[in-house]
């Protein structure tokens, strides 16, 4: 690490590995994500970044090693949890509910919030009403915010693929998240979009640490404060972006140079 | 107006009407169980048909009819929870034959139960509301203060279900389990909870069929209900399965259709009405008259 000065921990994974019958999907993997901080995980196609990611939220068990979320005071999290733990994910593509509207599927983001018992809400008392009018008021200002309002009342098929991936974004936001995880958010979008989304992602930073898997290099590079580099299950590399491109190990991987 | 409303049509129209809530209901029940977890609920109308017995029995000791109402409806919902929790949620993610194969055996069960029980003879609730047609001009109209009510009760219960779905937090994390179990889990919707909560749902829904059917003239059967099943399942195949409204729909159609068949060719081919109108959905319609062709994107 570069950083001289002490910062909190968001995610911490500590010797992760992986195991699929004979093979090593990951080995010995060790990374850190900090407040405030934007990290890329990045690596060649079936370097182990999206296990990585998925053991980090749960949805892969490692065979050996440790994951937790120091600053939330919680070890490893089952996808469940992760939502009331401060953790928020998005899935690769957009994971829109297509049949609800694009406010209903930014409501449902705050589904993990305290409040509004199942009885309360299922017999349509005042007080889960009055609850959920606050979430569709707040789910409308999130669109505001990223300027999709007008999209409200759309389902998400009928609208343009960067907006839904706004979208998907407004709903895990939804979540007030502490660590946002985003898989490939650029894919799909055109050079427009890209910059839209790439502003917008750096604007999260003072609310939430940002963990993301992606593709593309440009968007990554100057996006993110801090990258892992993943090459056949193992951390080849660690550092900023200019670290990162100039360091031969990541160049070799790339390019598919033997040592 | 007062010959309109007593005219042959209009006899149809309120016999068809009666009849076809029940069958709306029915269907309504299956699709919420369709919607969430994609198996058809075969035992659907047994499970009601038991709950309500339950109920009656309780009526015998003295309580009032409102009381049955209740104990039918919340025997039903503790019957479907626990049944999605029993039998089903270990099919979860295996063949689709297995829940089939499972729920037709249980209703086996149930109508076995329910006769070795209360042996096999029809019960009746003695009805709040008379069964007394109305008359104009000393005619009669086919409506009477109990079928009132039992359309009344009927579209309550709907109107509550579609407000439930629509503007609550559990609707909204129930159709957002239905859609995309995973994406679900991950906003912090405890899906599982969601499986259990549509499935207890949709038998209190149906309860209170079989608590209409059990309050009107004959009664309620052991195997009563074997056709309501079979129409109710054809009004929500109509309605695409995956509509609540289309399901509705479906009912009343052919409540209307049995009756028309009935009154117009023979009462030994009303029970046709139904397959008729699902042939004819099939071959204009095949996804259901009110389900909009829309992929699953997840």
């Amino acid at each position: 690490m570069t950083d001289p000065t002490p910062r909190t921990v968001t995610l911490a994974l500590d010797n992760v590995t992986v195991r699929f019958g004979g093979l090593l999907a990951l080995n010995d993997v060790s990374f850190r994500v900090h407040e405030q901080e934007i990290v890329g995980l990045i690596g060649p196609n079936g370097a182990g970044k999206t296990t990585a990611f998925n053991v980090a939220c749960g949805f892969q068990k490692p065979t050996s090693g440790s994951v937790a979320f120091p600053k939330m005071g919680r070890g490893a999290l089952k996808p469940s949890q992760l939502a009331k733990a401060g953790v928020a994910r998005t899935l690769q593509g957009v994971g829109l509910f297509g049949q609800l509207t694009i406010l209903e599927n930014v409501m449902a983001g705050a589904q993990s919030r305290p409040g509004g018992s199942v009885v309360s809400s299922a017999l349509g008392l005042p007080s889960g009403l009055r609850l959920q009018r606050a979430v569709r008021v707040e789910a409308m200002h999130e669109l505001e915010r990223l300027g999709i309002a007008k999209f409200a009342g759309a389902l998400p098929g009928a609208v343009p693929y960067g907006i839904a991936k706004k979208v998907s974004i407004a709903r895990a936001l939804m979540t007030r998240p502490q660590l946002l995880m985003l898989d490939e958010p650029a894919s799909g979008l055109d050079e427009n979009e890209l910059a839209d989304f790439s502003r917008l992602i750096a604007e999260l930073r003072s609310s939430t640490s940002v963990l993301l898997v992606e593709h593309n290099m440009d968007f990554v590079m100057q996006l993110v404060d801090y990258l892992v580099v993943l090459n056949f299950g193992q951390v080849i590399a660690m550092g900023s972006p200019s670290e990162i491109s100039t360091n031969p190990d990541v160049l070799a991987a790339y390019l598919g140079i033997d040592e | 107006m007062s010959s309109f409303l007593t005219s042959s049509f209009m006899h149809n129209i309120f016999g068809g009407l009666s009849q076809g809530v029940i069958y709306a209901l029915v269907a309504l029940s299956l699709v919420i169980i369709w919607q969430s977890t994609h198996i058809l609920n075969f035992a659907q109308g047994a499970m009601a048909m038991f709950a309500t017995y339950i109920g009656m029995t309780e009526l015998d000791r003295g309580i009032n009819y409102w009381w049955c109402v209740l104990i039918s409806v919340v025997v039903g919902m503790i019957l479907g929870g626990l049944t999605e929790r029993v039998l089903i949620r270990p099919l979860y993610g295996k063949s689709e034959i297995n829940p089939i194969v499972v729920m037709v055996g249980f209703l086996g069960v149930i109508e076995a139960v329910t006769t070795a029980i209360w042996t096999g003879t029809t019960r009746n609730v003695t009805e709040p509301f008379s069964q007394v047609y109305y008359l104009s001009n000393d005619k009669i109209i086919l409506l009477s203060p109990f079928n009132i009510f039992q359309i009344v009760l009927a579209v309550t219960i709907m109107l509550l279900v579609a407000a439930l779905f629509r503007f609550t937090k559990l609707g909204l994390q129930l159709r957002a389990s239905a859609l995309a179990p995973e994406v679900a889990r991950l906003l912090g919707v405890r899906v599982n909870r969601m499986l259990t909560i549509g499935w207890m749902l949709s038998a209190g829904v149906g309860a209170i069929a079989a608590v209409i059917i059990a309050s009107g003239n004959f009664g309620l059967f052991p195997t009563d209900m074997n056709g309501i099943f079979v129409a109710g399942f054809i009004a929500a195949a109509v309605g695409g399965l995956e509509s609540p409204i289309g399901a509705i729909a479906g009912g009343l159609l052919i409540g209307l259709a049995e009756q028309f068949i009935l009154a117009y060719w023979s009462p030994n081919v009303a029970p046709l009405g139904g397959i008729i109108i699902l042939v004819i959905a099939l071959m204009i319609r095949p996804q259901g008259i009110f389900t909009k062709k829309v992929g699953r994107r997840v």
